[in-house]
């Protein structure tokens, strides 16, 4: 259940400001791990939206998702300047490595372009990943 | 005690920065975290005395206190990669402490604010409109003249906003101007708010910037007195490549879905909460001190070419043997960028093709190396300088496969807004999945309908996939709010003319 004090705090500690939806769904989402709809329904309120609105703003975005999954996460970058530094030849023994025990999610872009392929786990950046480091890495998360 | 200098931008970061100072800790060096030179192959970069070792790790310390390392590259500052670069916005990159504000006052720090607030805001605007200063988020709009409409537009509050969620692949440049130099950032937009009356401002980082959001809010809390009364604050985006279009980042910054808005009415009087806004990137708000110093308006505007002037940090990225940050005046061409600077392809292999300005720009042959680096001039080739980034492919690249990863791309991302964009991307992809193929199709269930009288009921020749693709290219690009949708027929349409083989069978 994703409402309850813990939801209010975040609540009260956005009041007043100035387009506060964004800075709320993120901190609702890094609290309980997904926005669901009993917390869109709280933020609506709070918030003086519809929950149609706020549920607008939920599914737009990337970085929110409806429900939790607690499998660690790996972002593995596949644009264009990692292509070229040849991370799709990595991702079918990356893909082998996570399993169903981990969440691999492609990203676009994490600001290494001269030193992919790279990778993200939580706030940690990962480069110059060659298959055995991607492995170990998907392997440790 | 000997004083070692290691970077601690997030590029840095990810080669492993944090062990390799450790590991100096641990053998009684003092380190000091600056930020990077921008020489990326070389990180981590470890400077003893100006000496530059790299790429080093922490096996490497002892041979480089005893000074026998074969990791060193000698002078930093002379490195052919940094000798050849004019440095302007990047003046400080791998010399000063990030968040030191004694490093960024003894560097000429908040020179350009001191002087920008003795003159009339009037003034200020005038010299970024000499200073030839335009817009480096991608559309080049010159700055100048933005400032101006925002500054006489009429209204109680005004907002600065920076676009900071550079999204494009190959690019970094923003991100190690947070991160290496954040009070420049803090400064140019305490300026930009003077000289348009704004009071308050946003710095819109993606959330794929941890550390540069970090560095951001420290160097906010550390500068909160030299800006006021300016206050600026951070806002994180959400993961939506299309929210560094101004006007869905606007819409994100208030709280909304990332929907492009239609222009007009322009941001610059109708923006954020309906007020007059200067959006402007990251790039173009930190060369604005400098263009503030004494002299410093004439200065830019005497280096680079026709109307590009000043100069542009191009971001070296992909395949390539040193890629990093390589600030210059405009007019550089891109054979020089790519086999002289950059040296070639980290694999060794020939070159293929060259990505520039992000997933929206053109790739470029190297028939097309001659073209120099200037807005004018790369319109008129199709293509696109955007925000400077280029991403080099070795000949083992795909151009049918990026063809396609084009409007992957664009399908993933489209706010939806618009139909050219949001079914005419995965109509692409589609279309191009079944040129490569090579097997004319027959009609599908769409097709096949009754009242779809003008859809062919026989199967589709490959000329006739190939009309359709640049029927669909055609309707992008002319059709589409925003540049999302407009400009993805730009990597499809040179990938398809330089590199037909790539695209299966028959043409
Ligand atoms: C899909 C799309 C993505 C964009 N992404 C960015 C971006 O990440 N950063 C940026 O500064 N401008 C981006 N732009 C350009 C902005 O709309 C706008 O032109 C720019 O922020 C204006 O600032 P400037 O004049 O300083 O370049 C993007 C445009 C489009 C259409
Ligand atoms: S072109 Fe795409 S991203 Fe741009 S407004 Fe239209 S649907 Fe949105
Ligand atoms: S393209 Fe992968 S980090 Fe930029």
């Amino acid at each position: 259940m994703t409402t309850g004090p813990r939801l209010d705090e975040i609540l009260a500690a956005h009041a007043g400001r100035d387009g506060a939806l964004l800075p709320i769904l993120h901190d609702v989402q890094a609290a309980f791990g997904c926005v669901d709809a009993g917390a869109e329904a709280e933020v609506a309120k709070a918030l003086n939206l519809s929950r149609a609105e706020v549920h607008g703003v939920v599914s737009f975005y990337h970085d929110f998702t409806p429900s939790p999954d607690p499998r660690p996460e790996v972002q593995i970058c596949r644009a264009e300047a990692c292509q070229a530094r040849g991370v799709e030849a990595l991702v079918l023994a990356a893909e082998a490595a996570a399993g169903s025990r981990v969440r691999l999610k492609t990203v676009y872009c994490l600001g290494l372009c001269s030193v992919g392929p790279s990778a993200r786990v939580g706030d940690t950046l990962h480069a110059r990943l060659d298959e055995a480091a991607l492995v170990a890495l998907v392997r440790g998360a | 005690m000997t004083v070692v200098r290691i970077s601690d931008d997030a590029l840095a970061l990810a080669c492993g920065a944090d062990a390799v100072a450790e590991a100096f800790a641990k053998a009684g060096c003092t380190v000091e975290r600056v930020s990077s030179w921008g020489m990326h192959w070389l990180e981590p970069l470890v400077e003893v005395d100006g000496l530059g070792f790299g790429p080093a790790t922490p096996v490497d310390v002892a041979a480089i206190l005893a000074g026998s390392s074969a990791k060193a590259i000698g002078p930093i500052a002379d490195h052919p990669f940094i000798a050849r670069q004019q440095r302007l916005t990047f003046a400080r990159a791998g010399r000063t402490r990030p968040l030191s504000l004694d490093d960024y006052a003894a560097t000429g720090g908040w020179a350009g604010l001191d002087r920008a607030r003795r003159m009339p805001a009037a003034d200020v605007v005038a010299e970024i409109m000499g200073s030839g200063l335009r817009g480096r988020g991608g559309a080049g709009f010159p700055a100048g003249i933005k400032w101006r409409t925002v500054a006489e537009a009429p209204g109680a509050r005004k907002y600065v906003v920076c676009n900071a969620d550079e999204g494009d692949s190959g690019t970094f440049a923003d991100r190690m101007l947070m991160e290496g130099d954040p009070f420049a950032l803090l400064e140019g937009m305490a300026i930009c708010a003077h000289a348009v009356g704004a009071s308050r401002g946003y710095i819109y980082v993606r959330s794929e910037y941890p550390h540069a959001i970090a560095k951001l809010n420290a160097a906010i809390g550390l500068a909160a007195a030299r800006l006021a009364p300016f206050v600026v604050e951070v806002r994180v985006g959400a993961g939506a490549y299309v929210c560094g279009e101004e006007t869905s980042l606007l819409n994100s910054i208030e709280g909304k879905r990332g929907e492009v808005r239609a222009k007009p009415p322009l941001p610059a009087l109708e923006g954020l909460f309906g007020c007059p806004t200067v959006v402007n990137n990251v790039l173009t708000l930190a060369a604005v001190p400098h263009i503030l110093h004494e002299g410093g308006a004439s200065l830019y505007d005497s280096l680079g070419v026709a109307r590009s002037k000043g100069t542009m940090p191009i971001q070296i990225a992909g395949n390539v043997k040193r890629g990093g940050l390589f600030e210059t005046a405009f007019g550089i061409t891109l054979g020089e960028l790519v086999n002289d600077i950059a040296g070639g392809t980290a694999s060794g292999r020939p070159v293929k093709a060259v990505q520039v300005g992000g997933p929206l720009g053109a790739y470029l042959h190297p028939d097309q190396f001659g073209l120099p680096f200037d807005y004018e001039t790369y319109a008129a080739a199709d293509a696109l300088v955007g925000h400077g980034g280029i991403v080099v492919f070795d000949d083992s690249a795909d151009m049918g496969a990026m063809a396609r990863f084009a409007f992957q791309f664009c399908a993933a991302e489209s706010c939806g807004k618009c139909t050219p964009c949001r079914i005419g991307a995965v109509r692409g992809a589609e279309l191009i999945d079944a040129i490569r193929s090579g097997s004319p199709r027959g009609p599908d269930a769409v097709e096949r309908a009754p009242q779809m009288h003008n859809a062919p009921k026989a199967g589709r020749t490959r000329a006739e996939q190939l009309g359709l693709l640049e029927d669909l290219c055609d309707t992008m690009q002319s059709a589409s709010l925003c540049a999302l949708g407009g400009f993805t027929p730009y990597p499809v349409r040179s990938a398809l003319k330089h590199w037909p083989e790539d695209f299966g069978d028959g043409l």
